[in-house]
């Protein structure tokens, strides 16, 4: 990959008085954009089993870097799997590459300065992560490389989708005895609330609904290993959604585990 | 596509070789074990009543007993800490699972023993024959 990417080493603050409200930016994590393969398990060096669920993750180009000056925000702006032009929409192309038109002819011969684009094939997945990203550019592909010598990640995907569901399920109700006289409502929740005073269902009360299918987050999850020839993350345990879902892996920003691969926020992360 | 990655993934936990046995196999298993600094192997006799699951996930059940009382343990078939499988003598058997034989005690746990190793079985060498030595 490109040499040079580094990230910003301490928290930056947004320089431009202009902005209101001033406020200070992180300094962004590494991160890809992936699809989950499945779980397995490998053995570790001293022969122990370790559940791992296989992450395809990356190349991912960046399309566009966020600054305060400009967008009031920082972030990079990143893509995954390409989609086949003819399938993609024309803002979908517009996206990565300048596209030829009455608009972008008007507009050179005013002089207006050409944003520059990634110029790579329309991507099916993109996202933006939050944070100063310094020595990025737009075209540069990130790939597995980039978690070299990061030893926790952490995985945000979509849940999978149960539907509607009962409150056993969905809240971890206990539910209600199998027999001395419970009819029909074994697996129902109790009572919703008191009597006469407040005489109502106080506002948040846990109950059956629509469950799964939210973001979520694993934090904390080992790198077991790095596959860079096929683009591959194994990570301990598993994440969450179905096989085939996309999922986006970050370096973690909440280390449990002292000792054992700070963040390379905190250290001075030299690129490659 | 999901499945042929997968496969890729688990390959490289696959040992290049491992021994060939059978369910119904008496079986030494010789296990590495780590005491301090030192590895020293540790051998486990007893009886192959089953085999699950497929590629580096197979694992292998070993059965005996133990002062009277039935011992299990189960193996990764590719664990590294798996040093070698001997196989000791062979039974006949009609089933993938011998999970009948924990009800059994006694006498009728023995199974009798394969006469003609079947040529196609190559590797696999020729048993001792000794007479049918019941549990291990």
């Amino acid at each position: 990959m490109a040499p040079g990417l580094y990230f910003a080493g301490e928290t930056t603050m947004a320089a431009t008085g202009a902005a209101p409200a001033v406020r200070a930016e992180k300094a962004g994590r590494k991160g890809l954009l992936g699809r989950k393969i499945g779980m397995t398990q490998v053995f570790d060096a001293d022969g122990t089993v370790v559940p791992v669920t296989v992450i395809e993750a990356g190349p991912c180009p960046i399309l566009s870097v966020r600054s305060v000056a400009r967008d009031g925000y920082s972030a990079v702006q990143i893509g995954f799997l390409d989609k086949p032009r003819r399938l993609a929409s024309r803002s979908l192309r517009g996206q990565v590459a300048n596209l030829d038109g009455k608009r972008a002819k008007s507009r050179a011969e005013a002089g207006v300065p050409v944003a520059p684009k990634a110029d790579c094939e329309p991507q099916r997945l993109v996202r933006e992560m939050r944070g100063v990203y310094e020595g990025v550019e737009i075209g540069q592909m990130l790939t597995v490389d980039l978690f070299d010598g990061v030893d926790f990640v952490d995985v945000t995907g979509t849940t999978k989708g149960r539907g509607t569901a009962g409150v056993m399920k969905r809240h971890g109700f206990k539910g209600q005895r199998a027999s001395h006289g419970v009819k029909k409502v074994h697996r129902h929740q109790g009572g919703t609330g008191m009597n006469t005073s407040p005489a109502r269902v106080f506002k948040g009360k846990r109950m059956a609904g629509r469950y799964g299918n939210e973001r979520s987050t694993m934090r904390n999850l080992k790198l077991v290993r790095i596959d860079k020839e096929n683009n591959l993350l194994l990570v301990r345990g598993a994440i969450p959604g179905p096989q085939g879902s996309y999922v986006m892996v970050r370096q973690t920003n909440k280390l449990k585990r002292v000792g054992v691969g700070a963040p390379a926020s905190k250290k001075k992360a030299g690129g490659k | 596509m999901s499945q042929k990655i997968l496969a890729h993934v688990e390959a490289s936990s696959l040992k290049p070789e491992v021994a060939k046995f059978n369910i119904g196999d008496t079986v030494d298993v010789h296990t590495r074990i780590l005491e301090g600094d030192k590895e020293r192997i540790q051998i486990f006799n007893g009886l192959v009543i089953a085999r699950s699951g497929t590629g580096s996930r197979e694992m292998f059940t070993v059965r005996r007993i133990v002062a009277g009382e039935g011992v299990e343990r189960k193996f990764p078939l590719h664990s590294p800490k798996i040093a070698k499988i001997e196989v000791k003598r062979s039974g006949v058997v009609r089933r993938a699972k011998l999970y009948y034989l924990r009800d059994r005690v006694g006498k009728a746990t023995r199974l009798r023993e394969k006469r003609d190793e079947i040529a196609t079985e190559g590797a696999a060498k020729k048993p001792a024959r000794k007479k049918a030595a019941t549990k291990a």
